[in-house]
């Protein structure tokens, strides 16, 4: 019989846990994908109707829109044929221009759309613990003469009695 | 009448331009006098020129005249300030008078109104136009530097440099009124007997008020941005600045808070497609400096305290003006498609050169006496009120860069690719709502760190009970039964919308448990020190730091507000033709259709539907969604009828009329938790109104520790 290295343990561990995680997020993913009425709401929803009414397809709601109906339709027919959800973008795209689409593609300059909003909020954390950092490592003001700064373990202390003083 | 409205205005200019040059004559004079030297103005932020100018002095009497002179200047500044006020005021009462008098003769009016207009739109005609809307926006500015140069005694040379800003920004916009946006501009040709009417998607009584509160917002955060640019410039020792402008900030906050969800709920009243919020450009253009705003009224406190952050307040009031003005650019400029933009006209360029010059103005002096903005004190751990602070508006400015990003984003595509691209909800849904999550989970958090250090124990110990409570809660929404309706039964694998909502509702849970956790422990100190029962406690400690209470109801709210958010994922909507007696079941809700009928009057022509409504089998009462045409402006526009209730709204549009039968078009929608976003709105407000009042004197005092005895014992005290 062997016995595992307690060492390797805890990141056998976290690969584990990993792994649950990515099982977790996969069966997440593909519920209820392959229903075609959740289908339908979700790509119809992804796309604007082109009127010019700058709405989205299936939120499209004035009478007499001379395009809403004709694609709700066309997208149905798509779905009940079982197209995959790229296919039906493209041909839509195709026929009738970008602008289908509610929101930017994940090909070419598009992406910078998702990028830099996560570029910039790590960015942002980056520069903020850098300046948490350098905060923490500024010397600390200076004491007039015959004072002693309290520090550490007497710090500490004050900061319970305060607290038990005010039950805050 | 419009001559004496465009000599109104011109004189406004020449006394804001008088107001802004005597201003800062009057200045550079005084800081001579004051420090008596001409090289020392170098470090007051005066101009090169000015400096050249000025002898080098030395003798006493010289100086004194120096300063009476300035003196006298400066107030003849404060004064024509003051003026300018009267002169846009008169220019905006004769537009109203003559909306009034439907003096076509006026191409404004001609425009935005017609004999049949109800009095009430006929006031509003003032905001309903680009020209009317600028003189509006002048006259608020005006308002707002009347009050502030009234109270100029509380700090005269702060406020007289913040009056030179604010006459700056004034002579921009009646600049614009005078040469390129005439409110007052006659009509060509023949006189006609009636107006051209106003847009009736403005026919409704919050337009009344929507646009006034959302401009005193926007106009407002010119004051905040006009004491820190002249803080700034001065050099201003300490940051009593900061003291002076945060009711102004917290005002001019609250109006924009109002003029952004009217705004929302004329959308939703109006519009009729059943949502508030369409991520439209005009929509963005007044959440941008919202979030920028919000996130400045957290950081000054870490000015205010500790010392902190000046720098970047700086930056952040100066992006929040920015913002508001970049807002109008889009509005006006016509470079972004939007349903409710102005027309397109030159006045954008205007707007972009104004950008330009703030921007430039306020980069030289950043630049200049950056060195004056250093911090005062350190950052002593991570689990402290302060690095709160600074996560917070990290995500504050990030969600202001995805809805900047996402407004800009089709204009990008064509600069870069040449092709067009539409940037809507998915793409915020995506990108805004994590970091909006990552948010409210910071709120629950902060106001349970201390200033300077917080100990993991304490923060375990008071963030124990409610993350159970949300807990709790988040798995009693999964488990009940879908039956239940709205929010329950949410079972987050089945759809990612559903995740968020859940997540929403929980953090919001947990933001509320916070909020109530601070005001029992805050409570119980008092009750224990004073006898009294709880409730009266929490309201003398309310009483006692209105600032801090206050803002936590205002949490309280936003968190109520988010769960109105949540309810969007259980929306649903059906469509039917129907005709009497004809059926339509949606949700828990029964429509039966009694009768369609049709009505005229001077102003529209309506269609509408009458129908009976049962819940769960039983009658709650009628509903009656209509469509009107409006006679003077050719236009067509829906007037939904909504049923609320906390669960959720009953939302029925009259689509129109199928030409072949005759019969009624009806759409209806169900939307959960509409309601709770205008009462999170109210609450919000009532915790700004709370957090502007002084603080009461404290009067509980706790026994002195035991080596304190003999001094007085110190009073309870809370920070914010």
């Amino acid at each position: 019989m062997t016995k595992s290295n307690p060492k390797t343990r805890p990141a056998r561990r976290r690969r584990r846990g990993a792994q649950i995680l990515l099982l977790c997020a996969s069966v997440f993913s593909l519920l209820g994908a392959g229903d075609p009425a959740s289908r339908f709401n979700e790509i119809g929803h992804q796309m604007m109707c082109i009127c010019g009414c700058n709405q989205i397809l299936l939120e499209c709601n004035h009478v007499g829109c001379p395009d809403s109906d004709g694609m709700r339709n066309e997208l149905m027919a798509a779905v009940s044929r079982g197209d995959s959800d790229s296919l039906v973008e493209q041909s839509f795209v195709q026929k009738y221009g970008p602008t289908v689409l509610a929101a930017p593609t994940t090909q070419g300059f598009d992406r910078a759309a998702y990028i830099i909003p996560f570029a910039a909020l790590f960015f942002g954390l980056g520069l903020v613990v850098l300046l948490v950092r350098s905060w923490k490592n500024r010397p600390a003001p200076a004491i007039a003469d015959g004072l002693r700064p309290v520090r550490g373990a007497e710090l500490e202390q004050f900061r319970d009695q305060a607290r038990k003083d005010t039950d805050l | 009448m419009a001559e004496i409205g465009s000599f109104a205005l011109l004189l406004a200019l020449a006394l804001s331009v008088y107001s802004f040059l005597a201003g800062i004559i009057a200045l550079v004079f005084q800081n001579q006098a004051f420090q008596n030297q001409p090289s020392s103005l170098a470090s007051t932020g005066t101009p090169a020129a000015f400096r050249a100018a000025i002898p080098s002095v030395a003798d006493a009497s010289f100086v004194a005249t120096l300063r009476r002179g300035s003196e006298r200047i400066g107030e003849t500044a404060r004064r024509a300030g003051i003026a300018t006020f009267g002169a846009v005021f008169l220019a905006a009462l004769i537009l109203v008078i003559c909306a009034f008098q439907d003096n076509f003769s006026i191409a404004y009016i001609f425009h935005h109104s017609n004999r049949d207009l109800p009095g009430p739109y006929k006031f509003a005609v003032l905001w309903s136009g680009q020209e009317g809307s600028l003189l509006f926006w002048s006259l608020l500015l005006a308002a707002y530097g009347f009050v502030l140069r009234l109270r100029y005694k509380t700090d005269p040379r702060l406020f007289a440099y913040a009056s030179v800003v604010l006459a700056g920004v004034q002579i921009f916009f009646l600049l614009l009124l005078d040469f390129a946006a005439r409110p007052f501009g006659l009509i060509e040709g023949s006189l006609r007997a009636d107006g051209s009417g106003l847009n009736p998607l403005l026919q409704y009584p919050e337009m009344v008020i929507h646009p006034p509160m959302l401009y005193l917002g926007y106009v407002g955060f010119t004051v905040p941005f006009a004491f820190a640019l002249g803080a700034l410039i001065m050099k201003y020792p300490g940051e009593k600045w900061i003291h002076i402008t945060r009711r102004w900030t917290m005002v001019t906050w609250a109006f924009l808070t109002c003029g952004v969800f009217l705004g929302a709920h004329w959308a939703y009243s109006v519009l009729g497609w059943g949502g508030y919020w369409g991520w439209d450009p005009v929509e963005n253009a007044s959440l941008m400096p919202w979030l920028t705003g919000t996130a400045f009224l957290h950081s000054v406190m870490m000015q205010e305290k500790r010392g902190m952050l000046k720098m970047w307040n700086m930056w952040l009031v100066f992006a929040t003006f920015w913002l508001a003005i970049l807002g109008t650019f889009l509005t006006r400029s016509g470079i972004i498609s939007s349903v409710h933009a102005f027309a397109q006209s030159s006045i954008g360029e205007w707007f972009g050169w104004f950008l330009l010059i703030t921007l430039a103005a306020f980069c030289f002096f950043f630049f200049k006496n950056k060195s004056h903005l250093r911090s005062e004190h350190k950052l002593e751990s991570l689990l402290s009120r302060e690095s709160s602070f600074l996560f917070n508006n990290l995500l504050f400015v990030i969600l202001c860069i995805v809805v900047l990003l996402g407004t800009w984003f089709p204009k990008l595509t064509e600069l870069v690719e040449e092709k067009k691209v539409t940037v809507s909800a998915p793409f915020y849904n995506r990108e805004a709502i994590p970091i909006a999550l990552l948010l409210l989970i910071l709120t629950a958090v902060g106001p349970l760190l201390a200033w300077r250090k917080t100990s993991l124990e304490s923060l375990k110990r008071n963030f124990m009970w409610p993350t159970i409570g949300a807990i709790v809660v988040a798995v009693f929404l999964m488990i009940t039964p879908q039956s239940w309706g709205s929010v329950f039964g949410l079972r987050p694998w089945q759809d990612v919308s559903y995740f968020y909502s859940l997540m929403a509702i929980a953090l919001s849970v947990l933001v509320m448990l916070t909020v109530a956790s601070e005001f029992y422990r805050g409570g119980r100190v008092i009750s224990k020190h004073t006898a009294q029962g709880m409730f009266a406690s929490m309201v003398q400690l309310t009483h006692r730091n209105t600032r801090r209470y206050g803002g936590y109801i205002v949490h309280f709210g936003v968190v109520v507000v988010i769960i109105g958010f949540a309810g969007a994922a259980f929306n649903q909507d059906k469509e039917m033709e129907m005709k009497n007696g004809d059926k339509m079941t949606i949700g828990p809700y029964t429509l039966i259709c009694r009768s369609s009928t049709e009505d005229d009057n001077a102003n529209y022509f309506s269609q509408w539907a009458l129908l009976d409504v049962f819940k769960d089998g039983k009658p709650v009462g009628t509903m009656s969604p209509e469509r009107r045409f409006y006679h003077a402006s050719q236009q067509t526009s829906t007037m939904p009828y909504i049923r609320s209730t906390l669960n959720d709204d009953l939302y029925l549009v009259f689509e129109g009329v199928n030409q072949d039968n005759g019969r009624p078009i009806l759409k209806a929608h169900l939307n959960a938790l509409v309601m709770w976003i205008w009462m999170g709105v109210w609450i919000m407000l009532i915790g700004t109104v709370l957090a502007l009042v002084p603080n009461a004197p404290a009067q509980a005092r706790v026994p002195a520790p035991a080596r304190l005895k003999r001094t007085e014992a110190a009073p309870v005290t809370t920070g914010d």
